[in-house]
């Protein structure tokens, strides 16, 4: 493969090291408390080990430490690397520390709050459960971070589009620009819930909350969320997968047109988490859920893109035939062991879509509303597609920006294949017990898992035991993978004359239209704002009117208010 | 763009549109709703059973940390039941097994859904939504009963 190099500063490059070596401890520290969590449910376990604490300690650290804290950090990384690389232009590297030692303090400050035990809220914090003050500044720190870094990038965007009129912007850039495009949005709702509610309520400088005008806040931001955890692989996929298999994207225009759509739905969808809530009149739950539907177009589109990516690299293998192709992919092939991270979250991807739809489905989401299958379904996602990508996206990273030979390759390349694995009868355990009425977040081995309690329900256990299986393979496949990513990390260094520039696999399209239509955010943008407004009014409107009382700050360990 | 493209890109779209007229099929010849905004209601704080019509109820459910009030509900069979969900506390769930009843409790609102029981049984619900320590014990039952079984339990509360 012929690539191209761009030589990053010695200071971005130690940068963009940490961005990915810190998350990955904190990203185990969460994955041994999933572990755990599954011991929990199945009433194996009744108290943490090592960590000490409940079922719903554990569960708060698992839910921020590995579904904000590893994917802020990654995607920041990425975009780090992604556009000084593509733009061919040096990163401001004051600005890009600035902004990684924010999170990284925002990060740790939140860590120790949950570990004392003074933030057991989950990761969703809905009040008037309170968590710790640090807890919601360390949440703001790291938001805040990422927005430094997105900051950073938006100079060298509008420079290089100066400098060449005419041009399309690489797709990557597009790609990491609809990532914090979507999360700066969708941020400045949670800021404003945590900076004006949550934040003067925990210190005690307001009484009451509106427990439903948060919740509302919550999942403006919640939803778009899962774009962003989303975006970064996306980008890889468009970007490397193609090029690592010796294909070509079959359309460039898609490519854009997916990333377009992505600014233009992400945000007005989020009541489809709040179907089950009252307050909010059901005809604008219905027209989010719409929307939502919508925001599926752009993901459709993006299967039959990569699978013709896929064909077409397939064919030029050598494949033959309506399928021969797909035999023909380097799913084995020890110097592409990064393709096997993102063929392997594209296969859990098409579960977790369908259960998304299911999720989205208005009144379908009775069936399935907070019980086990909601879990199982983002397990097929954010811990599916997103998590595999960013695990292979850190090992890459790690190789390119440490000058390092990626260790035991034989062993990288196998973790996705066992991981999909683990999740599948993990997250098939979880679905499965979901449509039985299995309740989501809850400590089922001290109650409903518990021969001995009244409140034993024996038709769930064999799901529950089923998780416990998935669990331990996916654990597994992580601790392999930490323990290959540290021994690349402490590599000898590759031996070279000079200085080792960095490069990455970006694919050449196949079909390159000039889609003219597709090149500047602006119009999205607008559209984005004038759907969010139209959806969000008559929301928040209900939500203020129907709501008739605030709430006190609670513990999760008393009925009476704290205050 | 490409023939396959433009026939993937129909495709996908007619799809979604499949699904959305399942959805309104389901909402309007089903009459499958979900939770809606509700004013008319005045918020309460303790729970009450009362019977309404030949064949309806009217249930004001308390969720509080960490028991639904009431816990067991007995109700005769065809019964039609007006439930209004409330918290006096923090965030709860409810949902009632094999029915399409899903409900967030969530204080300073009312919630509310119409369900009839056609089938007698017993109809586990437990609290979906962590609402503290003992959130896993946060359970109750409804009991649907067929005619002239319990006679005078009929609607009662316990």
């Amino acid at each position: 493969m012929n690539l191209e190099t761009f030589q990053f500063s010695k200071s971005a490059k130690k940068l963009n090291s940490l961005l990915i070596i810190i998350p990955m401890v904190l990203l185990f520290i969460g994955v041994y408390g999933g572990l755990m969590q599954t011991l929990f449910r199945a009433g194996i376990i009744q108290s943490d080990p090592f960590m000490g604490g409940d079922y719903y300690k554990g569960l708060t650290i698992h839910g921020v430490l590995n579904a904000i804290v590893f994917t802020t950090f990654f995607a920041v990384a990425l975009g780090n690397a992604l556009i000084p690389y593509s733009l061919k232009m040096n990163l401001n590297t004051k600005a890009a520390w600035a902004s990684g030692i924010l999170m990284l303090v925002g990060s740790v400050m939140a860590g120790v709050v949950m570990l004392m035990g003074e933030a057991t809220v989950l990761y969703t914090f809905y009040p008037p459960l309170k968590a710790h003050p640090l807890f919601y500044v360390g949440l703001t720190l790291l938001v805040v971070g990422s927005w430094v870094a997105f900051f950073n990038w938006i100079p060298m965007y509008l420079k290089w589009r100066r400098e060449n009129p005419g041009e399309k912007t690489p797709l990557t850039v597009v790609g990491m620009f609809t990532t914090f495009i979507v999360w700066l949005i969708a941020t400045a709702s949670v800021a404003v819930e945590i900076l004006f509610m949550l934040l003067p309520w925990s210190l005690g400088l307001i009484d009451e909350v509106n427990v439903m005008l948060a919740r509302t806040l919550f999942w403006f931001f919640g939803h778009p969320l899962v774009y962003f955890w989303l975006l970064p692989a996306y980008v890889m996929y468009y970007s490397f997968m193609p090029k690592l298999a010796d294909g070509k994207l079959y359309s460039d225009m898609a490519g854009r047109l997916v990333f377009m759509m992505f600014v233009v739905f992400s945000v007005p969808v989020g009541t489809h988490h709040q179907y089950m809530d009252p307050a909010i009149g059901s005809q604008w739950k219905l027209i989010h859920g719409i929307f939502t539907f919508a925001v599926a177009l752009p993901s459709l589109i993006t299967a039959f893109t990569l699978a013709a990516s896929l064909e077409y690299a397939g064919r030029q293998r050598g494949g033959k035939g309506l399928f021969g192709w797909i035999t023909k992919l380097p799913y084995f092939d020890k110097e592409k062991w990064f393709f096997s991270y993102l063929i392997s979250g594209l296969i859990i991807f098409i579960f977790g879509g369908i259960s998304g739809i299911v999720n989205a489905s208005y009144q379908m989401n009775t069936a399935v509303h907070n019980t086990a299958w909601v879990p199982g379904h983002f397990h097929l996602t954010v811990a599916g597609p997103v998590l595999l990508a960013f695990l292979g996206g850190s090992m890459y990273l790690i190789h390119q920006f440490m000058g390092k030979p990626v260790k035991m390759k034989g062993w990288t390349l196998s973790v996705p294949y066992i991981y999909t694995i683990g999740v599948s009868i993990f997250s098939w355990g979880l679905m499965r017990g979901g449509l039985l009425g299995m309740p989501r977040r809850t400590n089922t081995g001290a109650s409903y898992a518990n021969p001995e309690s009244v409140l034993y329900q024996p038709d769930w256990m064999p799901y529950i035991d089923i998780t416990v299986i998935g669990g331990i393979i996916m654990f597994l496949a992580i601790v392999i993978f930490v323990v290959a990513f540290f021994a690349t990390v402490f590599a000898r260094s590759e031996v070279t004359a000079e200085e080792p520039k960095v490069t990455f696999p970006i694919t050449a399209p196949l079909h390159n239209e000039p889609s003219l239509w597709l090149r500047n955010f602006k119009p999205f943008i607008i559209i984005a704002i004038i759907l969010i407004v139209l959806s969000y009014t008559p929301v928040i409107y209900d939500v203020l009117q129907s709501t008739y009382d605030g709430s006190l700050p609670y513990s999760p360990n008393s009925p009476v208010p704290l205050r | 763009m490409d023939k396959s493209e433009k026939m993937a890109l129909s495709l996908s779209g007619m799809l979604l549109v499949l699904f959305f007229g399942a959805i309104m099929y389901a909402a309007v010849v089903e009459d499958i709703q979900v939770p809606t905004c509700i004013t008319d209601m005045e918020p309460f704080t303790s729970d009450t059973l009362f019977q309404s019509g030949p064949e309806t109820y009217e249930l004001q459910m308390v969720a509080r940390m960490w028991a639904f009030q009431p816990s067991t509900v007995r109700l005769p069979v065809g019964s039609t039941v007006d439930m209004y969900l409330t918290s006096q506390d923090i965030t709860h769930g409810f949902m009632i097994e094999n029915k399409n009843v899903n409900l967030m409790a969530v204080p300073g609102a009312v919630n509310y859904i119409q369900v009839t029981f056609d089938e007698p049984g017993e109809y586990f619900f437990a609290c979906h939504e962590f609402c503290g320590a003992a959130h896993h014990t946060m359970s109750g039952r409804i009991i649907i009963e067929e005619e002239g079984v319990a006679g005078n339990q009929m609607g009662a509360l316990q």
